[in-house]
């Protein structure tokens, strides 16, 4: 019987086939990665410091024990080069595997920007456990690091390295934090909380250029200002990992474009999901977070073994792991008309987002309004 | 008493302590958590945790 090939041992992957070992113990699993093949909680990376953990202490299940308990071969250190989807196949840096089904877990990589100077090689993105241990190293006798995008994996990595004493700035063109997931009232009271933790914001701001400076860095931005650091760590957004996808002729949006079976339009046979996957069909769901992969990863594994069945996403609120303000968002689905109406609460701002029947599909919470995550999560329409 | 962690973070439950911050009092046993109880961590379902050794 040939296997059930995947692609990516990220939290996608990995819990593709934990879900589907539940429910079929025998069929053959080969998993395929870049990593060293271990499991590793990628959301432990932005608390890391707070924990007290080292990259090393973050590694939950090496690889030997890892396969052992999925009862899957894990391919380590090896690099899928083509997929081959008219032949069931696929071509990596150490050799050809045919398979009856594939699931690309494929992930997202971090975007870099456009920098000037001979210190913006040097610039670091962590969206894996070994570009975190990159980044403790490098920070170690550490006291300046300058943060790249005030999004939410940078506003976490703030936070974070406040608690461990570091100096922290973080730049970002726009003129908030959590641009994309806050409204006005919510970000400025998010944005003094992080403040009085230490945090120092420089809102439209884009950096221009990175040169080398003694064993640091000097930043200059676009207005011409200049800022030292000894550290540079960029945290500007991802973009799903669509290479291979497009080279062999899937269809492409954002993401891979897979239906809300998670299977190719063109090629049923090949799935996708977590980080990589664009759900429900051309235009659908980007949503590179823990809960919809999981959502996914339980209805591919019935898929897999024999029930077809489609994904269904309720509303899945983001917890956004800055403990100088906890924040919860849940973000309006795409398209919904309406606007968003603000209220304070006794340290913190209640947003819900109402649709133009006036009805709440969307909320932000920060501070004290974030107990109410829960509950309001379990009220809000779902996404699919 | 038992202890259960959660698969996607790491976060341990234990029976012993509970979790009172989200309402579940200390000496309370997995089966007796509801199902809509999910990883204060990081959210994750109750279904998503697994019994580990102590
Ligand atoms: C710092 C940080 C903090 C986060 N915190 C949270 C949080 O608190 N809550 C939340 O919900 N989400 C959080 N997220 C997002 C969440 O972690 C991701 O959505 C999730 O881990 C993605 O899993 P994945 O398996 O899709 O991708 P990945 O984990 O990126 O896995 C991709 C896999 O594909 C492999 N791969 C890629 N290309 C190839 C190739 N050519 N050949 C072979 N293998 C290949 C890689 O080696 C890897 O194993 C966070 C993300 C980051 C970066
Ligand atoms: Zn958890």
């Amino acid at each position: 019987m040939k296997p059930v090939v995947i692609l990516g041992s990220g939290l996608a992957g990995i819990s593709v086939v934990r879900e589907l070992r539940k429910l079929d113990a025998a069929r053959p699993v080969i998993i395929v990665t870049l990593d060293d093949g271990g499991f590793y909680s990628k959301p432990n990376l932005s608390n890391a410091l707070a924990s007290g953990k080292s990259a090393v202490q973050l590694a939950l299940t090496p690889r030997e024990g890892l396969a052992a308990q999925l009862k899957a071969e894990i391919r380590p250190h090896t690099r899928v080069t083509h997929l081959l989807p008219a032949e069931s196949a696929i071509e990596t840096d150490g050799g050809r595997i045919e398979y009856e089904k594939l699931v690309l877990a494929l992930g997202a990589q971090p975007l870099r920007l456009p920098i000037e100077g001979d210190g913006a090689a040097a610039v670091l993105a962590v969206n894996n456990l070994a570009d975190y241990a990159v980044f403790r190293d490098r920070l170690e006798g550490r006291q300046r690091v300058a943060i790249l995008g005030a999004g939410l994996i940078g506003c976490e990595f703030a936070n974070d390295l406040r608690i461990a004493g570091i100096e922290v700035d973080v730049f970002d063109l726009a003129p908030q934090p959590l641009g994309r997931l806050l409204p006005p009232r919510a970000a400025e009271f998010f944005r003094r909380k992080l403040e009085a933790a230490g945090v120092r914001f420089h809102f439209d701001t884009s950096i221009a250029r990175i040169d080398r400076l003694g064993d640091g860095f000097r930043l200059t931005d676009k207005q011409g200002g200049s800022h030292a650091a000894d550290l540079v760590l960029s945290a500007v957004g991802l973009k799903p990992e669509t290479t291979l996808a497009q080279a062999a002729g899937l269809k492409v949006g954002r993401g891979i474009v897979v239906d809300r079976r998670l299977a190719s339009a063109d090629f049923p046979e090949v799935f996708a999901l977590g980080d990589c996957a664009e759900v429900g069909g051309a235009g659908g769901l980007v949503l590179p977070f823990v809960l919809p992969i999981m959502a996914a990863a339980r209805a591919l594994a019935k898929t897999l073994a024999g029930t077809p069945t489609d994904v269904a996403y309720p509303a899945m609120p983001v917890v956004v792991k800055t403990p100088a303000c906890p924040t919860a968002v849940c973000p309006p689905p795409a398209g919904v008309q309406g606007a968003w109406r603000e209220e304070p609460t006794a340290d913190g701002v209640k947003a819900l987002f109402e649709d133009a029947a006036g009805r709440p599909v969307g909320f932000a919470l920060t501070g004290s309004a974030a107990a109410e995550r829960q509950a309001l999560g379990a009220s809000m329409p779902a996404w699919l | 008493m038992k202890k259960y962690m959660c698969i996607v973070c790491g976060y341990v439950y234990d029976e012993v302590a509970g979790d009172p911050e989200h309402g579940i009092a200390a000496g309370t046993r997995w089966e007796d958590i509801p199902g809509s109880w999910s990883c204060p961590d990081c959210g994750v379902a109750k279904a998503d945790f697994e019994m580990v050794a102590v």
